[in-house]
């Protein structure tokens, strides 16, 4: 892919993020950290992203456990992929606890590599078939927050996250 | 049907009319809406369509296969697939499971398949404690009802309902009121439930046979949750959900949300090839466990699926992936819901084929007439099922299937193919050909008698004929006793067969003569086809041989004028649609090419010739009138209503089109005493379309039978067809006499 349709890809998964109510900053390796600090509220607890480079703030509590992960205001996790067409992320379910951290606090904290990010569902999906096939991978196409409309109008945080905000990592 | 069931019937459709009719039609309406916009964006929506039906197509044809295979696939991972024959069968595993290891408390995320099982019944009588996550399943389990729709299964009650049910059951410190009130406290009380849970029960939307990989599409989260905090995992799934591969997600994925309640895309899609890796959360003893210790059984349930794969006509049901786009679409659901247009477990258009499948004709029997044929749901369906045939053919076997009692009244005078059980009001109206036949030779006086009070009591109780609708006026000089002895154009540009169907050519003999007048203008030489039952009105009433015989006449009698170049054009909307559509199922393909291809609905063919060069001087142009028109619900469905629209507006005419997907009356079912009411309900969305201040002093025109009289039952202004404005007044000038 060249370098600029990987920037359109980038600028159509931030739009499409916006269209589902998902805020994001796009920022290098070495920002990681301070953008993490900045948007996280407390107390918050992640799982260390596989990027290269990249590691959680002291803020951050690493040490899971479920009432850690209960009271937790603020969940910090990677995301594998983003997909531009649906301002979606890819969760992966993972031992270390990727799923959980990013379902049961108020907000999620995703950090994404630029070049994670495919421009549709059909690329999505090529990409994971063969993890699916071969390791039982299991993950989550999330977009937006958690929100239902059964209670006559729509909410955000019906189980789920009430906020979202993906921290693009460009490299 | 007796008059007492017929009473009953009629009560209940009012009961809920009143009470969830509201709640209904602005959540249904809103979905349908939001379908519209987003397919809208979606470039590649027609052809995700039809990828999503060949990858149906492809997955039942070869089920038993992908179902082994899909069982290795499972194995491997570590889970179990276990093959149930039916309803008792899948919950005894599911009890087996839940007892092996000793759950005391099942938590489930959304699923119809095992509402279609009972399963929470089956599990209670086992004292397991199970609890809906879905906040709208959840309501509807505090309150003790049934879903009203397969994917938003609460939409019947209103947020008010909702606050008075918790404060009322819950009792809680502050009152709750708003949508957050509601929302954030069920939340917290599901969150003690789930946490404190041993058993997680999910449905699946697809599974993929290659990976052992389930789909499952929800947007609050408690899927997610039902999986994660548990050790055990429970999925239970009709076999239809099998598909080949992970790649073949990609147009359901993109398709279902958008069909379904109109969002592009859910909050979450789970890919999961369980058991998941996620870690095991014990919250009693706050400790994180090995995913090891998880558990996965994947259910998949028979229950009279297998046999709807080898039936011709069910089959197609199997596509199905519950998205409501039938549902929503649907203008007789969007006033009713599910309690009242649904079976034991399903609601909406395809629900017919779920019932008549798993349950029985007599489930399917009790709502099946609901469905009028409009065929609206047909291009929201994303795997492009025909809905409406499958209710036709289910009709049709519930007809077969009834017993005889009053057939001896009509026997005589009704000349059609069906076998003694049929409905009475289903006969008279499948016969309108005889009566048509019969009200204009004996015009005036069938009239008077119609409408005299005795008749009407009789029709009433005999054949369920509301007294509140006005019948149509048969005319006395029919469209073909006056073009008998009409001069033709003198030097034509072409000769058509205008088809001159039972409305047009005993009722409605104006708009007839309107379109003769026009094609004359436009040079055209027009004859009239020597046949006028199309086989509508029988098909609609499920009386399928019948109608089928009057395709064959219909095909016999234009067959030789295709073949010697005439056009067939087509006035009534319902019968250019029949021969567009389901002639395809009536007739064989070479006749039904033949016809489909050659035949125009008449604003259509005016289109073309105006295209072609035509004078749009010779019709009457419209100097900026300003016009209300509504187009036939099937007749957008084949997508020629833009011909009318078009034309009006090239000859000048300012037009503002309706937007509500049918008028209500649909042939007969408007006059039904069953369905009058839902029928007037339906038709008053169109009519408060055309009385709002920017529309109530415009002219109403609409291309359909039943809308016509529909919209002069509910309007003050009298309806008439759109070709009655542009007809010449000068017609007499282009012909050789007169």
């Amino acid at each position: 892919m060249s370098k600029t349709s990987t920037a359109s890809t980038t600028d159509r998964f931030v739009d499409r993020l916006e269209d589902f109510g998902v805020s994001s900053t796009i920022t290098g390796i070495d920002g990681v950290e301070t953008e993490i600090e900045a948007v996280a509220a407390t107390p918050a607890v992640g799982v260390d992203p596989s990027i290269e480079g990249v590691s959680l703030p002291e803020s951050v509590d690493r040490e899971l456990s479920p009432a850690a992960v209960d009271a937790a205001a603020t969940g910090v996790t990677e995301a594998v992929l983003g997909v531009a067409d649906y301002g979606s992320i890819v969760l992966p379910s993972t031992q270390s606890g990727v799923e959980p951290v990013s379902l049961f606090a108020d907000q999620h904290v995703a950090v994404l590599r630029e070049a994670d990010i495919v421009p549709d569902m059909g690329a999505a999906l090529s990409t994971l078939g063969d993890q699916f096939r071969d390791d039982d991978w299991s993950g989550i196409i999330a977009t937006g927050p958690s929100a239902t409309a059964d209670m006559g109008a729509l909410v955000t945080g019906a189980h789920g996250p009430k906020t979202v905000h993906v921290i693009i990592v460009r490299s | 049907m007796t008059t007492n069931s017929s009473t009953s019937k009629a009560a209940h459709i009012n009961h809920i009319l009143e009470t969830e009719g509201d709640a209904v039609a602005a959540n249904t309406q809103g979905f349908n809406q939001g379908r519209y916009d987003s397919v809208g964006t979606l470039e590649e929506y027609e052809q995700f369509k039809s990828e999503a039906r060949a990858i149906k197509e492809d997955a039942i044809d070869r089920l038993p296969d992908l179902i082994a295979e899909l069982r290795e696939a499972v194995e491997a991972n570590g889970g179990t697939l276990y093959l149930a024959d039916d309803d008792a069968d899948a919950n005894d595993y599911v009890r087996e499971v839940v007892d092996e290891v000793d759950g005391e408390r099942v938590v489930k995320s959304k699923s119809m398949t095992s509402e279609e099982i009972e399963l929470n019944e089956a599990l209670a009588g086992d004292d397991v404690d199970v609890v809906e996550t879905d906040l709208g399943e959840w309501v509807l389990q505090v309150a003790d009802e049934a879903p009203s729709h397969i994917v938003a299964p609460a939409i019947h009650k209103s947020r008010e309902g909702i606050a008075e049910l918790f404060n009322e059951q819950f009792d809680p410190d502050e009152p709750l009121e708003t949508a957050e009130d509601l929302t954030m406290f069920a939340r917290g009380k599901l969150a003690e439930k789930i946490t404190a849970a041993d058993v997680g029960v999910t449905g699946a939307n697809f599974v993929t046979a290659d990976s052992g990989t389930m789909a499952l599409v929800t947007s609050e989260g408690n899927a997610r949750k039902t999986v994660t905090a548990t050790d055990t995992h429970i999925a239970v799934a009709g076999v239809e959900k099998v598909i080949p591969t992970v790649e073949d997600l990609r147009p359901f994925i993109e398709l279902i949300g958008r069909s379904g309640t109109g969002q592009d895309i859910t909050s979450y899609v789970s890919l999961l090839t369980p058991p998941v890796d996620s870690p095991t959360l014990d919250f009693e003893t706050d400790e994180l466990g090995s995913a090891d210790d998880r558990e996965f059984h994947l259910v998949l349930i028979d229950n009279g699926r297998m046999a709807m794969r080898d039936d011709e006509d069910l089959r197609e049901t199997l596509y199905c992936i519950r998205c409501s786009a039938c549902s929503n679409s649907c203008a007789n659901f969007q006033q009713l819901g599910g309690h009242a247009f649904g079976g034991e477990t399903y609601s909406g258009g395809i629900a017919t084929g779920w019932e008549a499948g798993v349950e029985g004709l007599d489930t399917a029997g009790e709502f099946n007439d609901l469905c009028t044929g409009c065929s609206r749901c047909v291009n929201a369906c994303p795997v492009e099922i025909d809905i409406p045939w499958i209710n036709t053919v289910v009709r049709d076997r519930i007809n077969r299937g009834t017993d005889a009692e009053l057939d001896w009244l009509v026997d005589g005078l009704m000349p059609d193919e069906e076998s003694a059980g049929l409905d009475l009001d289903k006969r008279l109206f499948g016969n309108f050909a005889t009566l048509a036949r019969l009200g204009s030779a004996t015009a005036p006086v069938s009239n008077w008698l119609a409408s005299n009070d005795l008749s009407r009591r009789l029709l009433d109780r005999v054949a369920g004929v509301d007294r509140r609708r006005e019948l149509p006026q048969f005319q006395r000089e029919t469209l073909r006793d006056w073009m008998a002895d009409r001069p033709s154009v003198a030097d034509p540009d072409r000769e058509v067969v205008l088809f001159p169907d039972l409305y047009t050519n005993h009722v409605q003999v104006e708009r007839g003569k309107a379109a003769v007048r026009v094609l004359e203008a436009l040079d055209v030489r027009v004859r009239l086809a020597d046949v006028s039952a199309s086989g509508r009105a029988p098909l609609s009433q499920g009386m399928i041989s019948t109608a089928r015989s009057y395709a064959e006449t219909v095909a016999a009698d234009l067959g030789p004028h295709v073949a010697a170049g005439r056009d067939i054009v087509v006035i009534e909307p319902s019968d250019h649609a029949l021969f567009q559509r389901e002639y395809g199922k009536l007739l064989d393909d070479e006749s039904y090419e033949r016809l489909a291809e050659n035949s125009y609905e008449v604003f259509e063919y005016v289109y073309g010739l105006l295209a072609n060069g035509g004078d749009e001087t010779a019709l009457r142009g419209g100097d900026g009138q300003q016009i209300a028109y509504h187009s036939h619900c099937q007749q957008r469905t084949i997508g020629v209503d833009q011909y009318t629209e078009t034309v009006l507006e090239d000859l000048g005419y300012d037009v503002a089109t309706s937007s509500v997907e049918c008028c209500g009356m649909a042939g007969s079912f408007g006059y039904k005493e069953d369905y009058y009411d839902v029928s007037i309900a339906v038709g008053e969305e169109l009519a408060a379309e055309f009385t709002t201040p920017e529309t109530e002093d415009r002219t109403v025109v609409a291309s359909g039978t039943s809308c016509l009289e529909q919209l002069d039952d509910l309007l003050t202004r009298p309806p008439k067809h759109p070709i009655e404005l542009i007809a010449p007044r000068s017609w007499t000038e282009r012909v050789t006499r007169d």
